[in-house]
């Protein structure tokens, strides 16, 4: 790649000591390209630490709109010692290392495909800040701006900025600018600024904000008219449970009584998070838990309880690394099994997969209405990356005619005009019963039980009235099936579809599948029809999309093809045919891979 | 199996404030072993919540696993009921409480249930003062497994066939008053008389109220050598605080001289009166309680009564200065912030 085209079109890595202040620097610096009218993502690389570990951010810049990890590094700002020599190695041939040349270091020189740029960070913030924290936090500023020299980037555009964040504070306004000032000073006395990699601005961003998912996951909650979430502190599920607390704090104190018109219990365990998930809409509250796979281990026994019960109920799976404890604060895609099948016996969940925080807004609303519709646990598979990473998202809307749609539920005038009410019948043929709340007409009281139970909601241990309702269940969830969200499905525009090959994935690979697929096309390698899938129990349009390939190729992140699996299970797909495109080393998925894989597999295909 | 009774009402039964009989107050035909001690303690609820004049279908009605909490089957009919997974139930009542707080929740658990498997989630709902009344029937074993000793079998009480217990027990009351739970009484299922008033008093309580009920199971730990027999249990009961309970609106009919009671009134301005039968206690002495429990037990004797009462207490729902209109009864428009508020909000995201 030349340097003429890498306008708008490269990627930053910062590497930083954790707990430093280089987040704050490092968010102006992506909010300052976004300002620009650029497309822009960043993804956080942190450790399971509170300070002193090595902590990655990746900048990607791409005027195309490619949102995901593209696999190159252009510019490392090394900031961290101990990360210097990996930091170098990473690094694109042609890339640019800036680091804090306060101490020289001679390995930096090693690659002669590179360019090193030093800038005495440390020894200019030494001399010009009092207080040993401002030092250090300073150092980090000052590389920004370095770079608004260095990239080019409008510097009107980070005064507002720092103007918003320290409008109220006129002195760390002034150390900020200052900060700047002194990077950038240098980097126009020193080096031939702009660099190659240049911003020009544009109008791409426009109608999008810079979001993560998980605070969107939580104003989603909002808008659903969430009242109750129980939860347990995970990474990386807890920035959920906190959106929603912070947004129901300026949006759900009632203004006539100041009364809180939302309740968040922070519980002794993720076993009594969902258990007070569980009673809260047994009681006809709409009520939501967060967590990650750990989590969702300790939440089994309860998730069968409330599938055999059929009791409403939504959970956030926030993935991390597993197995175990894992890495807690790297991604994967790796409960999709785990979540499906939560808890022993014959129990099936509806999962839905977001790709993006925008589905992680609108697939709130849809996990509740479909959890009260069916009466059932409905599990929102998202991830770290999805969850925890700031994403370029169009705006979102919102209608305000939006319904709440609570499900069968009888109230007390339905009731009177009844004989007698039995919970567990199949009334209108769709195997969905009707159920009441507590505490409304005693004609409507029923024991929820996890127990053997009939179809009148008495205890059993006959057969046949056991068979009854586990059968009903199965039925159920074919029910289902039709009323989650349909699969997106892409086919190629330009050229004859390429009928041999397709991709089925989910959630989070969607950015780089999509750019993948244009990268191959351009490429000449094969023109990729593409399904992703949005939920679980799949329907009859993702079996119809399958039988029209000779192959599929599956791309998830996991070690095991968990969602292949799952396809191969549930539809009775022959697993020959479904070929694991699998990145699971704890990093967002990259265009980068699913190219190489792809091509590697089509290659392989043409020789036999 | 639960058995539905067959629903003939005597013309002549009594009827309480709201023309209900005791009959309104059943459930199912119990299917506990005949003589059963928990079946006593049903009965006394059913007769606590006939004499408070509460409506069946504003009581919901909680349990986890094992014979206990089959029990709400057997009472209140017309009450919503949960029987949930082992040791859970708490976090139910927890968050049926968050969901409504406008109905009446009782509990039912056992020992096995309360103190060994749900140990955790009965310390947390204690913690968070879940405005609820909470039974343990407590028989120190196993039942429906054939008779494992429970975390409440006292050390040394031996089993059916002779093995003796060699752990000490954890005894709820104590556990509870050290936990800061506001209501705490022990009772007998072997004594209806005196489980009525202390149910009242505890369904009355702004807060979580702890009844701890020896109630012996007959299959497995009712033999010579067992500490939680009705024998042993009549033998080493001490009964240090008599509860009589009335509401409001009723005077206090007793046989002792009003001149014996401590009066204590509740959120609601009913009262508690209790009956020192032991001078030197003082259930709203909280050091005091604890001392005085902890020397009888090591007496091998069961100290029974209201053991300790804090009034005036804030539950969870003032803790947490939610709407005094229950969650699930808020209408939407109250809930949806509308589309301006979110175009605002994501002006700060660009």
């Amino acid at each position: 790649m030349t340097a003429s085209n890498k306008t708008n079109d490269f990627v930053i890595k910062l590497a930083n000591v954790n707990g430093t202040g280089s987040a704050s620097a490092n968010g102006l610096l992506m909010k300052s390209i976004f300002r620009m009218g650029i497309p822009v993502t960043g993804k956080n690389f942190f450790p399971s630490n509170i300070q002193g570990l090595p902590t990655w951010y990746e900048i990607r810049v791409s005027k195309d709109g490619y949102l995901c990890r593209s696999g190159r590094i252009d510019l490392m700002i090394a900031m961290n010692a101990e990360t210097y020599d990996d930091d170098l190695a990473s690094l694109s041939p042609g890339g640019y290392l800036l680091y804090d040349s306060t101490w020289p270091r001679k390995n930096l020189s090693q690659r002669t495909d590179v360019t090193v740029l030093g800038i005495p960070l440390s020894s200019m913030c030494n001399e010009a800040f009092e207080s040993a924290r401002a030092k250090v936090l300073m150092k980090n500023v000052a590389y920004v701006g370095a770079l608004v020299a260095l990239l080019n980037i409008d510097m009107e555009v980070v005064k507002t900025l720092l103007e918003e964040t320290f409008g109220t504070k006129p002195h760390l306004m002034d150390a900020n600018m200052q900060a700047i000032g002194m990077g950038y000073d240098y980097a126009k006395e020193h080096f031939s600024c702009p660099l190659p990699l240049t911003l020009e601005s544009m109008d791409k961003t426009a109608g999008h904000v810079l979001v993560d998912g998980n605070t969107t996951a939580g104003l989603g909650a909002v808008y659903a008219g969430a009242t109750v979430t129980s939860w347990y502190p995970i990474t990386p599920s807890t920035s959920l449970i906190d959106a929603f607390s912070i947004f129901c704090k300026q949006l759900r104190v009632d203004p006539d009584t100041g009364e809180n018109n939302y309740c968040v219990i922070q519980a002794e365990d993720e076993l009594a998070a969902i258990g007070m998930v569980l009673g809260a809409n047994w009681n006809g509250a709409r009520a939501f838990t967060a967590t990650s796979g750990p989590g969702v281990s300790l939440m089994s026994e309860f998730l069968g309880l409330a599938y055999y019960a059929e009791i409403p109920a939504v959970l956030y799976d926030v993935q991390r690394v597993s197995p175990s404890t894992g890495m807690p604060t790297r991604t994967q895609q790796c409960d999709i099994i785990s979540a499906a099948y939560a808890s022993h016996g014959d129990t099936k969940h509806v999962l839905l997969f977001p790709a993006d925080p925008l589905d992680c807004f609108h697939m709130s609303q849809q996990a509740f209405d479909l959890a009260e519709q069916l009466q059932t646990p409905v599990i929102v598979l998202t991830d770290l990356d999805i969850g925890m990473n700031d994403w370029m998202i169009p705006e979102i809307k919102w209608d305000d005619s939006y319904v709440p749609s609570r499900g069968k539920v009888y109230d007390a005038n339905d009731l009177k005009e009844m004989d007698a009410f039995y919970r567990y019948l199949d009334v209108d043929g769709d195997a969905i019963p009707y159920r009441t709340l507590p505490g409304v007409d005693a004609k409507g009281a029923y024991f929820v039980r996890g127990s053997g139970h009939n179809k009148y909601g008495g205890y059993t241990e006959k057969s046949d009235e056991y068979k009854d309702v586990v059968d009903r269940l199965r039925r159920k969830f074919d029910t289902a099936a039709n009323m989650v969200p349909q699969p997106i499905i892409q086919t190629e525009r330009n050229t004859p579809a390429n009928k041999d090959w397709a991709i089925v994935s989910i959630g989070s690979c969607d950015g780089a599948i999509r750019e993948a697929r244009d990268r191959l096309n351009a490429q000449g390698v094969a023109n990729l029809d593409y399904m992703r899938l949005q939920a679980f129990p799949f329907n009859e349009q993702v079996k119809s999309f399958i039988d029209q390939y000779e192959q599929i190729f599956v791309v998830e992140q996991n070690r095991d093809a968990q969602l292949r699996q799952l396809l191969s299970v549930e539809l009775e797909i022959d697993p020959a045919l479904l070929v694991p495109l699998l990145s699971y080393d704890g990093m967002p998925v990259s265009s980068d891979f699913i190219v190489e894989a792809v091509t590697a597999q089509i290659k392989k295909g043409q020789a036999a | 199996m639960s058995f539905i009774k067959p629903k003939i009402t005597h013309p002549g039964l009594p009827r309480n404030d709201i023309g209900l009989s005791i009959r309104d107050y059943e459930g199912a035909l119990s299917t506990l072993c005949a003589g059963c001690g928990h079946d006593s303690i049903s009965t006394a609820i059913m007769q606590a919540y006939f004499e408070l004049s509460l409506e069946p279908h504003r009581v919901a009605k909680v349990s986890g696993i094992g014979c206990s909490s089959k029990t709400p089957t057997y009472f209140l009919g017309g009450a919503h009921g949960f029987n949930s997974v082992h040791g859970r139930m708490p976090s139910i009542a927890t968050g049926a409480n968050a969901g409504n707080r406008e109905l009446q929740y009782i509990g039912v658990s056992g020992d096995g249930d309360s103190l060994s498997i749900g140990l955790g989630q009965f310390a947390h709902a204690i913690r968070r003062n879940i405005n609820m009344i909470y039974l343990i029937e407590n028989n120190g074993v196993y039942g429906l497994t054939k008779g494992q000793f429970s975390a409440s079998a006292d050390k040394g009480s031996t089993a059916k066939k002779g093995e003796a217990n060699p752990y000490s027990p954890i005894d709820p009351v104590l556990l509870a008053i050290s936990l800061g739970c506001t209501f705490v009484g022990r009772g007998f299922s072997g004594d209806k008389a005196h489980l009525v008033p202390l149910i009242k008093s505890a369904i009355t309580h702004s807060g979580f109220a702890l009844l701890d009920i020896i109630s012996p199971c007959v299959t497995f730990n009712d033999h010579e050598g067992s500490t939680k027999s009705y024998a042993h249990t009549r033998a080493h009961m001490r009964e240090t605080v008599y509860a009589d309970f009335t509401s409001q609106h009723e005077e206090i009919v007793s046989q002792v001289s009003p001149g014996e009671y401590k009066k204590i009134t509740m959120h609601d301005g009913s009262q508690v009166g209790f009956k020192r039968v032991d001078e030197q206690y003082d259930p709203t002495d909280r050091l005091a309680a604890l001392t005085y429990i902890e020397e009888h037990r090591a007496k091998g004797e069961v100290v029974t009564g209201l053991l300790y009462l804090e009034e005036s207490t804030s539950d969870m729902h003032d803790t947490l200065g939610t709407s005094k209109q229950a969650m699930s009864t808020l209408p939407y428009e109250k809930l949806n912030p509308g589309a301006k508020a979110l175009e605002r909000i994501q002006n700060r995201w660009r």
